[in-house]
């Protein structure tokens, strides 16, 4: 049903629609409105046969995500930011576990210094912790993904991460159509764990593993990714062939052909990347862009072929590897090694940064002409960080960065 | 295997195949210590293993692990002065478990439902017994049970020797002596009664004897010499209690009766005298009451039924109706020496208690048979004389004078007449190291309710310690039986079996006890340590 | 005469017993006990926690007709118990991180409910997983009053580790990080945390301590806590011979001495009160559990500074226990 929406309640329904048995919620900004959703979904009686539990923090709500999964219940939370690293030790034994716990993680930046808006910091904080990670680029696509990933999750015994970025998606109100439960249920199948506690067949869950088995375990968690590689496709065609539209998969490449450059992007960002592709090209420019819907396990192939035409490859990423450059980049260079694109990283929108058309497409012109720059800050305050970076190399003074820059930023409006 | 995830999911119990027994050092090992009441027996009762049985309500099988040693449960309950309870444990913890009163209860519940004892399997070997005292009856009584023909001869004119004519019969009842010696009798033993046996080879020979033993009892009062007027009544306290039995009237003694010596025969005869009439009984002690042979409770009883004792007195004559009497004062030794101060007090008899000795002449003339210096019969370890074929025990070999050791001698006798009789030697098995209260680990044992002990106590007393009152009944019995602490043998409380940390002692159900699974006995003494009864021991490995 | 009488022989204290009706035997002396916890498991001799839950679930399991899950904490328990590729388990068990086992449990109870099975949900965990760092998903898990008994296997300190301070070790004891050296040798005095008295502050249905040492009050406890739903703890005392420095053929005296000392209450509370204390059977003074443990060594060593003062404040804490949950009986207090 088409509804004129918040991105969080859309989401909400959807996931009720899915038949969690288990939802744990702990608030924290700005996924809060999901699970507020859902919180209303089963008091109202919209959803039944669910345990909505309030906890005491998002270690406990992972923690209880687990236990309800391990008990064989379809177990959903949501978390961002923060929270993501306060339960980190939960995440990556939730995926050591092999339990098919879905959790949307509504993108913030990561602290400190505290800062509540939207990037891919958190996200990229946990790429190496096994789960299934699924970037959703519209409202819509975040309600689909949900859908999906119980399904795959399950099917893989894995647990699956919907990103949506913090209030682009969560709180935006926009025309999402929220299916209906009867083409949920055909689509999703009841939870048929292939390991549960069950006191009549008791089992031990959880054993300590040396020297001996790790790097198997390990090797079939890896394994198991690759499975998700040819299964996100199938599923995303399957959905298709439900709903009737194109939701998930592992990339989707727009106006590719025939571009020399072409931007690589994860999430809501892709909406600005579009239109400035299509002003560009309107221009005469030959640019095109890639969606990474699918970021773990990251389709090497998918990136490559999609890549291959293109001479330079812009990565916008909106997370920084400090000290590294970008990561998403680098993955994208994974895809490409060997040939000869040019591959620029584009750090954009730290901390809720606007991305503006003008600026990308400033930058898009820009590496026509082949600069030798890799890593790249979009809308960087350049004086800002010059007097800073001199006044420490004057003072050597220790303390906060963040205080020091706010100080400066201060005095050059007061000046 | 079932299916699931690899490494990270195990089935349950696996651990079964990591044998954790190779970590141990030392292992538990369960042993049958021997319970200090067993090894102080006289008549070498299975004390606890027959409290065992009490303790179940299964009093069948208590009697008959009891009759494996001793065929005089009712009158052994009663005669005996139970050295087992100084030696038990509980006493330690509280007060020692009253096990003669259960043994009587046994006794006396065994008479009551004619519980009997079969002979054994014919041997065709013929035994004959002198004496129907408790040495001889024990005897008579084993060698019936191994299968011999036995042959009692007694010269007095009732069986049970010094047990009907040293004991009155307050502290042990004819009926019940008579059940006792009847069982025996109605294994097959013969018993002639009036016959006294004068020449021991030709009486064996006569009667086709293969073996004999004599147990002729201590009937020879011995005396002092005390200057009395004519007039003066001087008697023995043998006598005494022997007319009790056998005269058509009890003896006359005087109105004040004055008793000679500090043994348990002069505690006798002074309660014989008060329950005969005399107003007044003393007993006259050279030593202090802490030196007094007879039995503290004895003594302790004797007073509560108003006989008076004069300690450290000597007495140096008789008068008429008066006694001249000296006071003692202990050296430096400890020893009693006189003062010179004498007194006078009134009596009219004077009744020796000053021991018994054996009349030996019939065996003295027995070819081999040698004589200590104490007049008793010198025997080897299996009991028999120089004298091939004939063994001898209770009041006539070196050893303490009790029905307890007598009973014990019968058994010991009748074990080496078998060997004899076989023609192979008698086969003990080795003795346990003794349980002492060390072993205990008394956490477990736990007291009665506040509530219920003054009760029980009361009742105790009343029951034990009071002949007239009768024996303990079913409940009481029961309650005595369990309050034994089962020193050094397992009574199945499942200490061991649950306190294990690794799960490694089997319990093999009802009275088949425990056993340690060394696959996964890891040594770490713990069910040693929780062990109440101390019935396991903590053994190097050998590595 | 109607009172009961106790057997003397076979008391009520002892595991089993041949002459009491077996539905007044312990668990343990049953045959057909679960053996939640079986052999072949890698606890060291003598380890009070490989006994203490064995007893708990055991117990558990028959309360509970064996519909029973446990979910354990990180430490020794769950090291010892599963390593790849055996486990000693055999009750449905799930181990997931050091700090969430109450949490876990919450949501395996949670699935149970919703999945309407009558399933009976355990958290267990050493006392580090417990009072440090699960604390604040077991505070989570009483205040919600989830439908979970949590067992605190206490040995006092992080063993599994090499025996480091946790907040449930004791003033003076020496630890790894506590060593015996300086002016004041050991745990430090005014520190730690009671969390039997902290899980009462909650409100919770059911909170009691029990020990190794008495397997009946110790599955009386545990009985009566899967009789009732909620959040429910139970606290039992598991001395650890290595991290002690004490014989392994101790553990169950020590538990027992902590106990007769007052340095280990036993009692129940109900919803914040205290419904039922075991009163202590032959009071000891501390100084008795204290010294067959090298971890208070330093107590009894005639030159070392502040041994006697520290004593005396160790004395005074278990005086403070008798007094608070009035833990002499009648006998005890007249002597």
């Amino acid at each position: 049903m088409l509804k004129q929406i918040e991105g969080s309640r859309a989401m909400a329904e959807a996931i009720a629609l899915c038949r969690p048995e288990v939802i744990c919620a702990y608030p924290i900004t700005p996924q809060t409105h999901i699970v507020e959703g859902l919180g209303e979904l089963v008091r109202d009686g919209h959803l039944t046969g669910c345990e909505f539990i309030n906890v005491e923090s998002e270690f406990a709500a992972l923690s209880v995500a687990i236990g309800a999964s391990a008990a064989g219940a379809r177990s959903y939370t949501a978390t961002a930011s923060q929270g993501l690293l306060f339960m980190m030790e939960a995440v990556y034994n939730a995926s050591g576990l092999g339990l098919p716990i879905v959790m949307t993680l509504g993108n913030r930046a990561i602290g400190a210094p505290i800062n509540i808006w939207n990037d891919h910091s958190d996200a990229m904080s946990v790429r190496d912790a096994g789960w299934i990670m699924l970037f959703a680029e519209t409202n819509q696509e975040a309600v689909d993904l949900h859908i999906q990933a119980f399904r795959l999750a399950e099917e893989l015994s894995c647990p699956v991460m919907v990103n949506v970025d913090g209030f682009i998606l969560t709180h935006a109100v926009e025309r999402v159509d929220v299916p209906d439960q009867a083409r949920v249920d055909a689509y999703l199948p009841p939870f048929d764990p292939v390991q549960v506690l069950d006191p009549a067949e008791p089992l031990s869950m959880g054993a300590m593993v040396g020297p001996d088995a790790f790097m198997e375990v390990r090797y079939l968690a890896h394994h198991k990714q690759m499975r998700a590689l040819e299964r996100i496709p199938e599923l995303a065609a399957e959905f298709r062939a439900v709903f009737g539209r194109e939701s998930g998969g592992l990339v989707r490449p727009y106006r590719i052909d025939g571009a020399d450059t072409v931007v690589v992007a994860m999430g809501s960002v892709m909406g600005t990347v579009k239109d400035t592709v299509d002003a560009l090209r309107d221009a005469g420019h030959a640019v095109g862009a890639l969606n990474l819907c699918a970021f773990r396990p990251f389709p090497l192939d998918d990136v490559r072929e999609a890549l291959l035409g293109a001479r330079r490859v812009v990565v916008l990423e909106k997370a920084l590897a400090v000290g590294m450059g970008g990561i998403l980049a680098s993955h994208v260079r994974m895809a490409l090694r060997g040939f000869g694109n040019r591959v620029y990283t584009l750090i954009a929108g730290l901390g809720g940064r606007p991305i503006t058309g003008d600026s990308l497409a400033d930058f898009l012109r820009k590496v026509e002409r082949e600069p030798h720059y890799d890593v790249h800050f979009l809308d960087l305050k350049s004086d800002v960080v010059e007097a800073e970076i001199a006044r420490m190399e004057r003072t050597r003074r220790a303390g906060p960065i963040a205080e020091n820059v706010l100080r400066r930023v201060g005095a050059g409006r007061a000046s | 295997m079932t299916e699931h995830p690899f490494a990270i999911t195990l089935d349950a119990g696996t651990s079964l195949a990591n044998r954790t027994g190779s970590w141990r050092t030392s292992k538990p090992v369960y042993a049958d210590h021997l319970p200090p009441c067993n090894a102080r027996c006289p008549a070498g009762e299975n004390i606890q293993g027959w409290l065992y049985h009490a303790e179940s309500g299964d009093y069948r099988a208590a009697w008959e692990v009891l009759m494996r040693d001793n065929p005089l449960p009712a009158i052994m309950g009663r005669a005996c002065y139970h050295t087992c309870e100084d030696a038990c444990n509980r006493g330690r913890l509280d007060q020692a478990v009253g096990i003669h009163a259960v043994e009587r209860f046994l006794g006396d519940l065994a008479i009551r439902e004619g519980w009997r004892v079969e002979p054994g399997p014919p041997t065709g070997k013929r035994v004959l017994v002198i004496g129907a005292g408790p040495s001889g009856l024990s005897a008579a009584y084993h060698l019936a049970r191994m299968g011999h023909t036995v042959t009692i001869a007694d010269a007095g004119p009732k069986p049970g020797g010094m047990m009907r004519f040293g004991i009155p019969r307050y502290r042990l009842p004819r009926e019940v002596l008579d059940a006792e010696v009847e069982r025996i009798l109605a294994m097959g033993v013969e018993l002639r009664l009036n016959t006294a046996i004068d020449d021991i080879p030709r009486a064996m020979a006569e009667g086709g004897y293969d073996a004999c033993f004599a147990a002729i009892g201590a009937h020879l009062a011995r005396r002092v010499d005390i200057p009395a007027v004519a007039a003066g009544r001087i008697l023995d306290a043998v006598s005494v209690l022997r007319g009790m039995e056998t005269g058509a009237e009890p003896p006359k003694l005087g109105r004040r009766v004055v008793v000679y010596g500090g043994g348990n025969t002069a505690i006798d005869v002074a309660r014989t005298a008060r329950r005969l009439g005399a107003e007044e009984a003393l007993i006259v002690y050279r030593r202090t009451r802490e030196m007094m042979p007879a039995h503290d409770f004895e003594v302790e009883e004797a007073l509560e039924e108003g006989v008076l004792v004069r300690w450290l007195s000597t007495i140096r004559r008789m008068d008429e109706g008066s006694l001249v009497v000296e006071r003692m004062e202990l050296d430096d030794t400890g020893w009693p020496r006189p003062t010179g101060e004498v007194e006078t007090i009134e009596g009219d008899t004077l009744i020796l208690a000053l021991g018994q000795d054996v009349d030996t002449t019939v065996i003295e003339r027995v070819p081999g048979v040698e004589v200590n210096k104490d007049r008793t019969i010198r025997v080897g370890p299996d009991l028999q004389t120089g004298h091939p074929g004939l063994f001898c025990g209770g009041d006539m070999v070196p050893s303490e004078r009790t029905v307890t050791v007598a009973v014990g001698h019968g058994k010991k006798a009748a074990r080496h007449i078998d060997a004899y009789l076989r023609g192979a030697p008698q086969e003990s098995a080795p003795k346990h190291a003794v349980a002492g209260y060390d072993r205990l680990n008394t956490w477990y044992y736990t007291d009665a309710p506040r509530t219920v002990q003054p009760v029980l106590d009361a009742l105790r007393r009343q029951t034990t310690f009071d002949e007239v009152k009768g024996g303990l009944d079913e409940t009481t019995a029961l309650f005595e039986a369990r309050r034994c602490l089962s020193c050094g043998n397992c009574f199945e409380c499942d200490n061991c079996f649950g306190v294990c940390p690794d799960n490694a002692v089997v319990k093999l159900g009802p009275g088949n006890r425990f056993r340690i699974d060394y696959d996964f006995c890891k040594g770490c003494g713990l069910c040693a340590a929780e062990c109440p009864c101390g019935a396991i021991d903590m053994v190097e490995e050998e590595i | 005469m109607t009172q009961t009488v106790k057997f003397y022989q076979t008391g009520t204290l002892t595991v089993g017993n041949r002459l009491l009706d077996s539905d007044k035997r312990t668990v343990q002396a049953s045959r057909n006990r679960s053996n939640a916890l079986t052999c072949g498991h890698r606890a060291c001799q003598g380890c009070g926690e490989a006994l203490g839950a064995r007893y708990a679930i055991d117990a558990a399991m028959r309360a509970a007709n064996r519909d029973l899950v446990c979910v354990n904490a990180t430490g020794c328990l769950e090291v010892f118990t599963t390593p790849y590729p055996e486990t000693s388990w055999q009750v449905a068990w799930l181990h997931s991180l050091f700090g969430n086992a109450a949490a876990v449990a919450s949501g395996v109870a949670a699935a149970m409910r919703v999945k309407g099975k009558a399933t009976r949900v355990i958290a267990q965990g050493g006392d580090g997983g417990t009072t440090d760092i699960g604390f604040g998903c077991l505070s989570g898990m009483f205040e919600r009053n989830d439908d979970v008994l949590y067992i605190c296997y206490d040995n006092e300190a992080y063993m599994n580790t090499g025996v480091q301070r946790s907040s449930a070790t004791p003033p003076a004891a020496r630890t790894a990080t506590t060593p015996a050296v300086g002016a004041a040798p050991g745990n430090v005095f005014g520190t730690g945390k009671n969390l039997p008295r902290i899980a009462m502050a909650h409100g919770i249905p059911y909170v009691a301590t029990a020990t190794v040492a008495d397997l009946h009050d110790l599955e009386a406890k545990v009985t009566r806590a899967m009789g009732l739903h909620g959040a429910r703890y139970i606290h039992i005392l598991v001395p650890c011979p290595l991290g002690w420095g004490a014989a392994s053929h101790d553990t169950i005296r020590l538990s027992r001495l902590a106990v007769e000392s007052g340095l280990f209450p036993l009692f129940e509370a109900e919803h914040g009160e205290v419904t039922a204390t075991t009163p202590i059977r032959r009071r000891v003074p501390v100084a008795e559990y204290l010294k067959p443990q090298k971890r208070f060594a330093h107590l009894f060593r005639p030159d070392a500074p502040g041994a006697q003062e520290a004593l005396d404040r160790l004395q005074a804490m278990a005086d403070a226990n008798i007094r608070r949950f009035n833990l002499l009986s009648a006998e005890e207090a007249v002597r």
